[in-house]
């Protein structure tokens, strides 16, 4: 498991592309500014498109770290 | 839209009801929806056929071109748990601006009633609608 701490861990290995981005996305909305969400994803496409998303709709990237057979990436909402 | 606001937007003229091409607007429009685009998706003939609520949720055909390799995809689909169309659908509204138009035409053509079609179709345009509604946006026709 990730090092980086989160305010929320959200388990998307079973999501299929786009699956885990709309799940990250989704729960950005609902976090208070200041927060981490990390996000587990075994979805290869998650790879660029969470870094793509986190960039076009202004937030921080954290980390990316990986696991054996999944990544996880630590979301930081700011604003 | 918040964070996401931008005046990009992406327009899919969705004809076909194959599951593997349904499969690939639903995909498409969701990676746009997610990445903040306007996004409306235009149902013709089989498009508008595959969003009847009495089949929406039942098994469609692979497309035709691809021979046996179709079943192959198809179990893989099934195998990986891969959600259904629909499914990517409703998760790309949940996240982004994503609308579903029907075409009149189609709709007369087949006799469908707009009650018929499954609620995110949100209303029934002409075609010269959809166009003025994709300007200055991108058209793929699938």
């Amino acid at each position: 498991m990730g090092t980086t701490t989160a305010d929320l861990e959200i388990d998307a290995r079973g999501s299929f592309c786009p699956g885990p981005l709309m799940e990250l996305i989704k729960a950005v909305r609902q976090s208070d500014v200041g927060k981490k969400i990390a996000v587990l994803s075994r979805d290869p496409g998650s790879r660029t498109d969470i870094p793509a998303w986190v960039k076009k709709a202004g937030h921080d990237l954290v980390a990316i770290e990986d696991a054996d057979d999944y990544a996880r990436f630590v979301v930081e909402k700011t604003h | 839209m918040g964070e996401d606001a931008t005046s990009d937007k992406l327009a899919i003229a969705l004809f076909s009801g194959t599951v593997d091409r349904l499969q690939a607007a639903a995909t498409m429009a969701a990676g746009a929806a997610a990445m903040g685009m306007e996004t409306h998706i235009f149902l013709m003939f089989w498009g508008v056929d595959a969003f009847r609520k009495d089949v929406i949720d039942t098994t469609r055909p692979v497309s035709a071109e691809y021979g046996d390799r179709g079943k192959e995809v198809a179990a893989a689909m099934e195998a990986k748990g891969v959600p259904p169309w629909h499914a990517v659908l409703r998760m790309a509204a949940d996240v982004g601006d994503l609308h579903v138009h029907a075409c009149a035409m189609t709709m007369d053509l087949l006799d469908i009633p707009m009650e018929h079609l499954d609620p995110m179709v949100e209303d029934v345009i002409g075609v010269a609608t959809f166009v003025e509604l994709s300007r200055d946006g991108n058209i793929l026709f699938i």
